[in-house]
């Protein structure tokens, strides 16, 4: 379904095949409270797969189908977990609202934000996006009172959800919250996939192949990379809301420039240009930190040394070199 | 309450002074080769550790020699062997790479010195305050910033009267002109990577003689320099000047009023700036987009 959308026409894969991937990570996600505990897993793990995949999938409306480089994404997955975080504290103990509260906070400051910087280009942009986000994160780290400082916000819960006589339970460690990140993901991924087969989407691809040209074709160019930001922060923060709901907790660090580089790290080991790339590619680092860190304490040497690897040898990440080998 | 601003205002030229040999050397580095160094703050604290590892055997003098050339040695190290392969693609790859390079070196540095601060001993006569009244300016104060004010003093007159020093700034025109003229382009750039780390390093061992030591010691001053870089303008080295005085001189005056502002003040000028002259105080048209 959503592969096509992205592929050039020159590149792309049998439908079987395709069909075949689908089945394969959809498979694969909806039985992983089966095997994750047998392979010595924890659901939750597989919680942070999903939260991280989406936020990175997110920024890859931008990064890979527009080729615009934002480094400033934590911004807005922070905004989204404190937004339902503190809606959930303070306001209404209701789930549904607080992810709609945060995805609204951290979309709507992406919103204004991307107008500002929408004309600023390649590494400037993404310098902008730097400096922009770390605003929110010394806001939360200052104000104490309201956020919890440093040591994050606490004391919130995530709801059971009430379908008129029926109330879906997610409060407790089980899989059913899994399943509703699940469900809460897929929707968002369905409605990216809709996004980039749509003619808008295929705008995007233009501008990111050739400014200039689109440019020439009378493209709103600049209208365009707005929309695109805009709408990839409303993702971000949404995966953001999901963070906040399944630690219960959310904290500055949620905010900081590291997170924002550690989903461009996700999206370009997974691979850049792919629509599956970042989910893998967020697989790959959650394991492989939840791992290191409980091996060593010098897991940031690791990290990156990871980093450094990935630019120096693996540029097109493991989907994009895939597709190479089948296309090629 | 006018020492307490004198306070303020000292404290701010010494921030400012940070803040502008931070953001000069990235500056240099994002002008010429397009390459945000995320790693800066690492190359900040080398310098300080390595003044810290030469003084016994060099004293203070001879370490605060030393060190910044040392730093800008592994610079040379680091470009040739790194950021060099990254020039020709996508800025994502420059900004993963230094990234990665910054956790790298700061999990070294706690490695080799340990996790916890370490002191710069200083010269007696430096740490004394100038007079009774004036109790809170130590002779180390003034020395750092006449220090800065040299060391921009002559990079600016380098970058003006040396042949070198203009291939730097036509190439950060028109590298690809600089190129077809005849310059070696691959070693200007390896040079600019290094002078860029020297101001890094020389940062480093001014910085360890007031705040001491510690492997996250150039986190705090990274996102201030970019911000500098953009208040000031992107392209221009002058802008950039102003930008990190203009901030510093902000956060610390904001701290005689309103203590948990400041560093929110340096933000609020930021976007004022995006707001109402997005190229920044001086610079010029275009050289962003």
């Amino acid at each position: 379904m959503t592969t096509t959308a992205v592929l050039p026409a020159g590149a792309r894969l049998a439908v079987s095949h395709r069909v075949l991937v689908l089945v394969a990570i959809w498979g694969v996600l909806l039985t992983v409270p089966f095997w994750l505990p047998l392979l010595g897993g924890y659901t939750a793990l597989a919680g942070r797969v999903l939260v991280f995949g989406l936020a990175a999938m997110g920024l890859n409306l931008l990064l890979g189908f527009t080729g615009v480089l934002s480094f400033g994404h934590a911004a807005y997955f922070g905004l989204g977990a404190y937004g339902a975080g503190l809606t959930l504290r303070y306001l209404v103990h209701s789930t549904p609202l607080a992810m709609l509260a945060g995805t609204l906070l951290g979309g709507l400051a992406g919103t204004l934000f991307g107008m500002l910087i929408v004309r600023r280009r390649g590494v400037y942009f993404a310098m902008c996006t730097i400096a922009f986000g770390q605003l929110w994160y010394y806001l939360a780290y200052s104000w104490n009172d309201f956020t919890g400082g440093f040591d994050g916000l606490r004391d919130f819960q995530r709801q059971p959800i009430g379908f008129g006589p029926f109330t879906l339970d997610i409060t407790s460690e089980g899989p059913t919250f899994y399943y509703f990140m699940l469900a809460v993901f897929a929707v968002a991924v369905i409605l990216m996939g809709l996004l980039l087969r749509s003619p808008f989407g295929r705008t995007l691809l233009a501008i990111r192949e050739n400014e200039r040209r689109a440019r020439f074709l009378g493209i709103p160019v600049e209208m365009h990379i707005w929309l695109s930001f805009s709408i990839s922060c409303f993702f971000t923060a949404l995966a953001g809301t999901l963070y906040a709901l399944l630690n219960n907790f959310a904290d500055p660090l949620a905010l900081h420039y590291s997170l924002s580089g550690y989903f461009v790290v996700m999206t370009v080991i997974g691979g850049m240009r792919t629509f599956w790339g970042p989910l893998l590619g967020a697989a790959v680092f959650v394991v492989l930190q939840d791992y290191i860190s409980s091996m060593t304490v010098n897991w940031m040497s690791f990290v990156g040394a990871i980093f450094m690897f990935v630019v120096l040898f693996f540029p097109r990440g493991l989907l994009g070199t895939i597709r190479r080998r089948v296309t090629a | 309450m006018t020492q307490v601003i004198l306070y303020n205002v000292t404290n701010g030229l010494i921030i400012g002074a940070f803040y502008v040999l931070m953001a000069l050397g990235l500056s240099l580095i994002l002008n010429l080769s397009n390459v945000i160094n995320f790693a800066h703050g690492n190359f900040l604290a080398l310098g300080g550790y390595l003044a810290f590892t030469l003084s016994p055997t060099l004293g203070y003098w001879g370490a605060l020699l030393v060190s910044p050339l040392l730093t800008a040695l592994i610079g040379v190290a680091v470009e040739r062997l790194m950021v060099r392969r990254i020039y020709n693609r996508d800025p994502v790859y420059s900004l993963l790479l230094t990234f990665g390079l910054a956790f790298v070196m700061q999990d070294a540095a706690r490695y080799i010195w340990g996790p916890n601060g370490l002191p710069l001993g200083l010269p007696a006569g430096l740490s004394q305050p100038i007079s009774s009244t004036l109790f809170f300016i130590t002779w180390y104060r003034i020395f750092m910033v006449s220090v800065v004010i040299v060391t921009v003093a002559g990079l600016f007159a380098f970058l003006r009267y040396t042949r070198v020093g203009l291939r730097i700034r036509a190439g950060t025109l028109d590298l690809e002109t600089v190129s077809t003229l005849g310059v070696n382009v691959r070693n200007l750039r390896t040079f600019n990577f290094a002078l860029g780390c020297l101001l890094a390093g020389l940062s480093g061992v001014l910085a360890a003689g007031q705040i001491g030591l510690n492997p996250n010691m150039g986190d705090d001053l990274l996102m201030p320099s970019f911000i500098a870089i953009i208040v000031g303008g992107v392209g221009s080295l002058i802008g950039t000047l102003f930008g990190g005085l203009l901030i510093g001189m902000a956060a610390a005056l904001t701290t005689v009023v309103y203590p948990s502002a400041s560093e929110a003040v340096i933000y609020a000028i930021l976007m004022a700036v995006l707001l109402i002259r997005p190229r920044g105080l001086i610079g010029e048209e275009g050289m962003m987009s």
